[in-house]
């Protein structure tokens, strides 16, 4: 074995004897996402930075397998050397991202809307498990359902069920045009244009609403992407001012990586809803995902907010708590019959509780 | 957790009947539950029919409320249960249990909503694949998954297998297709994995469940996404003088940066066989036959249909042939979606793999299927799902010849430890089922199946639901004589990998 990985190991081992969980880290610029960390003397770092380097790329084959330590930004360069990309787009939150960070996070980025989740691209992984084995799971091939499909399930999982070592990753080509569409409307409006789009053959692969800083209705951005005669066909569809390319790049690359001023505000909401569902009309900042992803701005009263999104059969997490109480849970409670799953899951897979304890949920 | 047994054995002795049948009869009429042989015959296989056990008791429940009971009752009572859909798995996923029951959610078969500017369908698990894009057609919208078997295959058996299809590479299989189940567990409680709303909190329980077998719950509700068909499509037909060639063509069409909607190889005995039953005008002289197939607006379609002719013809492509209307498109990929009922034609019986390699290993795997042929003494033509590396290898043998299942099945055998070697896996879409469980223990470590079992523990603590299935116990890869053999290193370290 590996030496940095018989230290994982070790490490494993050490928390198990004394009881002193760990917390996983890559380049600690996710931490924020997820329930509070525990107070700082309470658990040791499992630092995975150092396991780092892309194990095996195969263009052809569209799958790239890394280590979990591995700069996100080193794969992105990469890829782009040989014309492909992540296609769910995933933030970057600064230079010391990585790799297995992005996919224990789980969160995608504009294209998701078109491309589908992170965790639809997740071929295989390799876990260190509470007896510090290393698993393999999956694989670097498309189609592959030998056994559970566990490295899906750890995508997302924010380290509950032990560390992700490796991890394969379908990869996608760029697409060969690129154009953004400008078009003034209130949110209503926009969101109705957006379910109109969404069952004909346009290829929409982003679009973010935000009310207009000059007090108008607001503006609805659209990204198309495709060869040159398909976004072509949807720019006349769709209508609109075009966005010059330079502008839209900086206009798509600062909401991947929430660096645009939507998220500056305190409390951020992050809602998720089904396609179709009206105008929150609550301190909505920005809609994308043609309207199933809503940033909501100042939210203190959390429970009154969850009621409302769960009628509508959606989803609210507290994204950025700053100034919220450590009480106020991040994510929507679960249903006690799915909650016993995810505690039987964490009791079989880290039975003394040693890995990202309370991470997703206070029970496990 | 290794520490504790696999639970994927059901222990516990012969269940109490009388006791168990009891408790159903409150809950389920006596129209929805077949006891004799005579009505419990037709259950004993799916369409893997080389693994066949007659059940017990078969239950047709007609609603949720059905389900829960039967599968309360066979908790209480460790009553053994394998969820049957439609019947049509590959791999012996829904044999029953000699001592158990088999419940068959064909009669929940009702699509309960279509909603066309959301583009979702919520339906039961009986639905065939084929009825939700007949049903979604009218607006322009369709389900895109198209295993061959899709006329007849149910969204609950696609659920349990992540089906796939031919058109996998670009539109994804059930897995990314599928937002939402609602689930029974073997505790009668009913859970909701997914959503409709991205980003359902807690741990990723939907993709986990897809293609769980029927091992983990019964799904009683399927929400899927269906997508705005292509305005056009047309399909590439180029014949090479090699399957190296072809598979050469492919890797330019990728490294081109074009995802087909389809790509599809076939080898020279396979066009053979299937040609005088579709007559579809296949070049009979070609080492291998690939289908590209573009989709998208009509002026998109011209486009790649022009750079992908260009590709072939670069790689040595003999003859290309472009389908010039709908009628042709169909009539191209007829040889393709009929292999198997033309092997049935040509062969009184065949034997049907589902290895996936990495595609670069395409023509070293094929020149050793070529070799086993003559071990074996049987011979075996391959279609292969080109983009996603997923080979289908049709053996060709005679049941009623002494000793022919077994060589069969040793050639298959030898197949997939051959994909495995390859860095490859076991199954792609036809999952592993009791067909493929030897091969388990060649693929994956002792704790890599604990690991699984820990899952299955996790939503089944009684070891009850589709027990024996997918996960080898420690014992059969023991008789087996299997051990793990290729963690730790990569397969041929000599081949370039950049």
């Amino acid at each position: 074995m590996d030496a940095t990985l018989s230290n994982f190991s070790e490490q494993v081992a050490r928390a198990r004897a004394t009881g002193r969980p760990l917390v996983v880290r890559g380049g600690g610029t996710r931490l924020f996402y997820g329930s509070p960390l525990p107070p700082e003397d309470s658990f040791d770092w499992l630092d995975m930075s150092g396991y780092s380097g892309v194990v095996h790329y195969e263009p052809t084959e569209l799958v790239l397998t890394a280590r979990a330590g591995t700069p996100l930004a080193e794969i992105e360069t990469l890829l782009a050397s040989r014309g492909q990309m992540l296609a769910f787009e995933p933030p970057r939150f600064g230079p010391a991202d990585t790799f297995g960070g992005c996919v224990a996070t789980g969160l995608s980025g504009p294209r998701r809307m078109a491309s589908g989740p992170l965790s639809d691209f997740v071929l295989g992984c390799r876990l260190l498990n509470a007896d510090g084995k290393v698993l393999h799971f999956g694989g670097e091939v498309m189609k592959n359902v030998a056994g559970y499909d566990v490295s899906r399930l750890l995508a997302g999982s924010l380290g509950a069920l032990g560390p992700l070592l490796e991890i394969s990753i379908k990869v996608a080509p760029r697409p060969r045009c690129e154009a953004t569409c400008m078009l003034d409307l209130d949110e209503q409006s926009a969101l109705a244009a957006c379910l109109d789009w969404r069952a004909k053959p346009i290829p929409v692969s982003a679009t973010a609403w935000m009310t207009d800083p000059n007090g108008a209705g607001g503006r609805l951005s659209v990204r198309l992407s495709g060869n040159e005669s398909a976004v072509r066909d949807g720019m006349s569809a769709i209508g609109g001012e075009r966005l010059a390319e330079a502008d839209a790049g900086a206009f798509w690359r600062n909401l991947r990586d929430q660096t645009h001023d939507a998220f500056r505000a305190r409390p951020l909401w992050r809602v998720t809803l089904p396609a179709g569902a009206p105008p929150l009309a609550q301190g909505t900042l920005l809609d994308e995902w043609g309207g199933s992803l809503r940033w909501l701005d100042g939210a203190t009263d959390a429970a009154a907010l969850r009621a409302r999104v769960r009628a509508m059969g959606g989803f609210a997490c507290l994204y950025r708590r700053d100034g919220i109480p450590d009480e106020v849970p991040t994510f929507d409670p679960l249903a006690p019959a799915l909650l016993e799953i995810h505690q039987r899951l964490k009791r079989e897979f880290d039975p003394d509780a040693i890995f990202n304890r309370g991470r997703t949920y206070p029970e496990f | 957790m290794d520490a504790l047994p696999a639970v994927n054995e059901h222990r516990g002795g012969t269940p109490d009947l009388a006791a168990f049948m009891d408790q159903v009869r409150r809950d389920v009429p006596a129209h929805c539950i077949l006891t004799g042989a005579d009505q419990t015959r037709a259950y004993e296989c799916d369409g893997l029919p080389l693994y066949r056990e007659l059940p017990r008791l078969v239950f047709l429940p007609e609603n949720e409320a059905q389900v829960v009971a039967v599968l309360k009752a066979c908790r209480d009572h460790r009553v053994p249960v394998v969820p049957r859909g439609a019947g049509t798995g590959l791999s012996g996923g829904a044999m029953p249990h000699a001592e158990g029951a088999v419940v068959s959610l064909a009669k929940l078969n009702r699509i309960l909503r279509l909603d066309p500017r959301r583009c979702t369908a919520v339906v039961g698990p009986g639905v065939r694949n084929l009825a939700i894009s007949e049903a979604a057609a009218a607006y322009g919208l369709y389900y895109a998954p198209d295993p061959s078997s899709q006329i007849a295959c149910s969204i609950g058996g696609n659920v349990a297998e992540n089906a796939g299809g031919v058109h996998c590479l670009k539109y994804g299989q059930t897995v990314h297709n599928v937002l939402r189940v609602r689930v029974v567990t073997i505790d009668g409680e009913i859970v909701e994995l997914g959503s409709e709303a991205p980003d359902a909190p807690g741990l990723n329980l939907l993709q986990a469940f897809i293609g769980s077998e029927g091992m983990l719950g019964l799904a009683t509700e399927v929400t899927v996404r269906l997508i705005p068909r292509p305005r056009s499509a047309r399909v590439v037909m180029a014949s090479f003088p090699s399957v190296e060639l072809a598979g050469e063509a492919v890797t330019r069409i990728i490294a081109d940066g074009i995802i087909p909607a389809g790509l599809e190889l076939m080898d020279r005995r396979a066009v053979n066989m299937v040609e005088p039953f579709v007559h579809a005008d296949y070049d009979l002289d070609a080492e291998a036959i690939l289908l590209c197939e573009s989709d998208g607006t009509p002026e998109e379609v011209a486009e790649e249909i022009v750079r992908v002719e260009a590709l072939m013809r670069e790689v040595g492509a003999t003859r290309l042939q472009v389908s010039a209307s709908e009628e042709e498109r169909l009539k191209f990929w007829a040889g393709r979606k009929n292999a198997f009922p033309a092997a049935g034609r040509i062969s009184p019986d065949f034997y049907c793999m589902d290895g996936t390699i990495p595609r670069r290993h395409l023509g070293a795997v094929l020149g050793e299927i070529a070799d086993m042929e003559r071990q074996f003494g049987m011979r075996c033509s391959n279609v292969f799902h080109a983009g996603d590396g997923n080979l289908h290898p049709l053996i060709l043998y005679d049941a009623n010849r002494p000793g022919e299942v077994e060589r069969a099945e040793a050639f298959g055998a030898a197949i997939l430890e051959l994909c495995i070697r390859m860095g490859g896996t076991i199954t792609g879409e036809h999952g592993v089922g009791i067909e493929k469980i030897n091969q388990m223990c060649a693929q994956f470590t002792r704790e890599e199946l604990d690991a699984f079992s820990a899952v299955k523990r996790a939503f089944d603590p009684h070891g009850l639901l589709n027990p024996l299935k997918v996960i080898p116990t420690l014992a059969r890869c023991a008789e087996h004589g299997k051990m793990h053999v290729h963690r730790g290193e990569m397969p041929f370290p000599d081949l370039p990998r950049f």
